[in-house]
């Protein structure tokens, strides 16, 4: 798999002449990624069995679109019957990175300590603040890249074959290529993007810690304190603040950067009118949490150093 | 050059003292052997030297401390755990690939070479080959940094003769030179009592013998008796006796050698049957203290 950090020279000689410092704190980061994906192959089988699935069953719906595109006359309706498929795309596509991602991170600290692996890892010269750097690049990095491209492989497939469909069957495309600003859906995808990765971080960074602290049971011992504390603040106070954080924090990310959808209603023409960066940027609930992650991979860290194999 | 130097080295676990004052010197160039009972503390002591657990007391390898300055140390240090901790997804070609990428002093073409006097494929998994396969390439991987320090925690456990024999002849044919400097644990010394030379005996945390294998050879002797010389033998004050197919063997510390040899064939004792009378005489002590 291409990172963008795949630029560090092949040869550790080439490397030595030219940028020794910079060298000595990439490289190793670059391999440590790369080791990830040999290892967790499920980084990009995930999101792309899922897209071909999704294609699977775009197909098979296709065969009764062209005939309710014509009976919609009203050009809104026909654009959101139109739009649909890519918005449900690119939300199938996220949901799947997020459970990936978070999968990723309950056994990324965990199983190699259960294996004893993480002793052969600890004779290279790789530091634990790389590795676990490395770790968290997969959830905050990687897979949002890689579920950036497949999500526009998938959009141009079903908008290829949308556009064979209704030509095959002797309508007219049109409606379909002026409904869709694919450009201006795109960046607002990579909006999307960019701000769940942000807003979720401090879940990211929780799940890594608990995963380099356990020594049994790790999906229940990252799932069962946040839902405890809830529990205990509802039965002792009678108040949700923390159930409500949680939620905010699951949800927030897109009631923050976009214009919410009201139900019933349609997208605009202009999907980029809905991008609100200026109330997502100044949200402080996003600088808390960033600052959160990194005290969660800061204790990862140090949790890596001393912790021994299980 | 002094390359590990322990001053009081301790290290509890809650009630339990796994390390408890020891002090070690290696210089480079030795090749050292760790030998004691599970339990002993020298896996701890291991752990120490490699940074992989906090410790009190002094400890200095290659003049740095190895729990604050892992880091650093790392590049001249490099060690093999234990026989199954290669990770056993990886692919043989990745394992290359990975230790090349992060490791400034590895050579890639010499761990290459070490393989292919194996029978080991490259796009074979870890999780494919045998426990002996495995030891060869974390082997292989080894030998090919130019490391300042080798650690081996129980490199061969569980592997046949055969395995065994290679490992610690291709370690000391293709890799050790009067640079470098080796430490081993080992649950059959042996298998290394002929390329140590120095040995540490350490029990319940401390260290209960230390010494070179020239100062050992010329120190312990064993003697195979008839019946009719047990007394002589006897007042000669021998460490140990034990009787083997009829016959008794005394195992002596520092005693005259000529007169040793009036009683029958002498010997130099294996590491085992040493650490065997050198705790049965602590024990003995422990127990003397007691009453």
């Amino acid at each position: 798999m291409n990172t963008p950090l795949n630029a560090v020279p092949e040869s550790p000689l080439e490397a030595r002449e030219t940028t020794p410092v910079a060298v000595a704190a990439t490289r190793p980061l670059y391999w440590s990624i790369r080791r990830e994906l040999w290892e967790n192959g499920s980084i990009y089988l995930a999101p792309l069995i899922v897209a071909s699935l999704y294609i699977i069953g775009f197909l098979i719906s296709i065969i009764r679109m062209p005939q309710t595109l014509a009976a919609l006359a009203d050009p809104v309706h026909q654009r959101a019957m139109i739009q649909t498929p890519y918005h449900a795309a690119s939300f199938v596509l996220l949901l799947t990175a997020f459970f990936t991602g978070a999968f990723y991170c309950l056994d990324a600290l965990y199983g190699e300590r259960r294996d004893r692996s993480v002793l052969f890892w600890k004779s290279l010269p790789v530091s634990d603040l790389t590795t676990v750097l490395a770790k968290a690049c997969i959830p905050l990095v990687v897979l949002p890249l890689i579920t950036f491209v497949v999500i526009l492989a998938t959009q141009i497939v079903i908008f290829l074959l949308s556009t064979g469909f209704t030509l095959k069957n002797g309508f007219s495309a049109a409606a379909l290529w002026v409904q869709l600003p694919l450009l201006k859906m795109w960046i607002s995808l990579l909006w999307a993007i960019v701000a769940s990765v942000l807003w979720y971080a401090p879940i990211y960074g929780w799940l890594l810690l608990v995963s380099s602290y356990v020594r049994r049971g790790v999906f229940l011992s990252a799932v069962l304190p946040p839902f405890a504390i809830g529990l205990v603040e509802k039965i002792s106070f009678n108040t949700h603040y923390f159930s409500d954080m949680m939620t905010f924090r699951l949800t927030g990310w897109y009631t923050q950067a976009f214009v919410p959808l009201m139900p019933g209603a349609v997208s605009p023409v202009d999907p980029l009118t809905q991008l609100t960066l200026g109330r997502f940027l100044s949200r402080p609930e996003l600088w808390i949490g960033l600052v959160i992650t990194a005290v969660f991979l800061a204790a990862a860290v140090q949790l890596r150093r001393s912790r021994e194999p299980i | 050059m002094t390359v590990i130097e322990a001053h009081g080295l301790r290290k509890t676990y809650g009630k339990t003292t796994a390390l408890d004052g020891v002090d070690l010197r290696v210089e480079e160039g030795r090749i050292l052997g760790l030998i004691g009972l599970n339990g002993a503390g020298k896996t701890t002591a291991l752990n120490a030297i490699l940074g992989l657990t906090n410790f009190e007391g002094e400890l200095k390898v290659l003049g740095r401390n190895p729990w604050t300055e892992r880091n650093e140390l790392m590049r001249d240090v490099c060690f093999i755990a234990d026989v199954a901790v290669m990770p056993r997804w990886m692919r043989v070609s990745q394992a290359l690939d990975y230790v090349a990428g992060v490791h400034p002093r590895f050579d890639r073409a010499k761990a290459e070479g070490f393989l292919a006097k194996t029978a080991i494929k490259r796009t074979s998994k870890v999780r494919e080959l045998s426990k002996g396969m495995v030891a060869q390439l974390n082997l292989a991987l080894v030998m090919a940094i130019d490391a300042k320090l080798l650690v081996l925690d129980e490199p061969t456990l569980g592997l046949d003769i055969l395995y065994r024999k290679q490992f610690y002849d291709s370690l000391l044919n293709d890799y050790y030179d009067h640079n470098r400097t080796i430490i081993v644990t080992t649950h059959q010394p042996e298998d290394i009592q002929h390329i140590l030379t120095d040995l540490v005996l350490i029990d319940c945390g401390r260290i209960v013998l230390d010494c070179s294998m020239e100062e050992y050879e010329s120190r312990y002797q064993e003697v195979m008796t008839h019946p009719d010389q047990i007394n002589a033998a006897r007042a000669l004050r021998p460490m140990q006796e034990r009787q083997m197919l009829g016959r008794t063997i005394f195992l002596f510390d520092g005693a005259d050698r000529r007169q040793l040899a009036a009683l029958g064939e002498v010997h130099t004792p294996s590491i085992a049957d040493l650490f065997v009378a050198i705790l049965g005489k602590t024990s003995d002590q422990k127990q003397g203290e007691a009453r």
